[in-house]
């Protein structure tokens, strides 16, 4: 392995580890919303009104999306590498447009949820 | 044929870590084009979350909060391996991994119900 593959995988290693640090964060708070939110019944006026064009809930979808998009592919990543025999670079450019595809999807539904809200 | 490695406990905390983050990763997708409905297509996501009530699909809804909570739990158990200082009871983490995720998944359960 040479001295860039070395540096890549720990950088890909450290991004992995800060990441599910974050969503460990993120996803505590997103179960602990979906019991809550689910006790009145979900729908499109209770998601629009509880989340809609507040702020707080954008930045912190927003965190949580930016760290999805780099711990998935990272970790898809991996698993292809050990389980396919598929060119690494192939693998890597195929999990990075995954990656891209989860933030498109991502920044648009939350853009289009946060101009739904009242608040807005 | 089995190997002596998948006897053991940790083996299997490796298996559900690697499958849930498989699936959780394919299921991110389809989640945030759902919610996309609510701009696109309020009517269509009502019914989506009307279906969702159906037992079958909040059945499949409890397997999915328990699988993230398994991640979720299970990565907290490889972050402990691999930043605090080694610890002997790796089974015992295993086991409160598992405790807490089917726990999250039966106060999901209950609440949906």
């Amino acid at each position: 392995m040479t001295d860039n593959a070395v540096r890549s995988e720990t950088l890909l290693w450290l991004a992995q580890r800060i990441s599910a640090m974050v969503l460990a964060f993120c996803i505590a708070v997103h179960l602990a919303t979906m019991v809550v939110a689910m006790q009145g019944g979900l729908s499109t006026a209770e998601i629009a009104g509880r989340v809609g064009g507040d702020p707080v809930w954008l930045v912190f979808y927003g965190v949580f999306l930016a760290a999805v998009s780099v711990h998935a592919p990272i970790g898809l990543r991996t698993v292809l590498l050990e389980t396919t025999s598929l060119p690494p670079n192939r693998i890597g450019l195929l999990t990075m447009l995954f990656g891209l595809f989860v933030v498109v999807l991502g920044l648009r539904t939350l853009y289009g949820l946060f101009q739904l809200g009242p608040m807005s | 044929m089995t190997r002596q490695h998948q006897n053991h406990t940790t083996y299997w905390a490796f298996i559900v870590h690697r499958v849930s983050g498989v699936l959780l990763a394919a299921f991110v997708p389809l989640h945030l084009y759902v919610l996309s409905l609510a701009v696109s297509d309020g009517a269509l996501l009502d019914g989506l979350l009307q279906w969702s009530t159906t037992p079958v699909v909040k059945v499949m809804e409890t397997g999915l909060v328990v699988m993230l909570a398994a991640h979720l739990t299970g990565g907290l158990r490889l972050l402990g391996l691999e930043f605090l200082a080694w610890v002997s009871w790796q089974k015992t983490a295993f086991a409160l991994s598992v405790g807490i995720s089917l726990a999250i998944g039966l106060v999901f359960l209950l609440n949906a119900g």
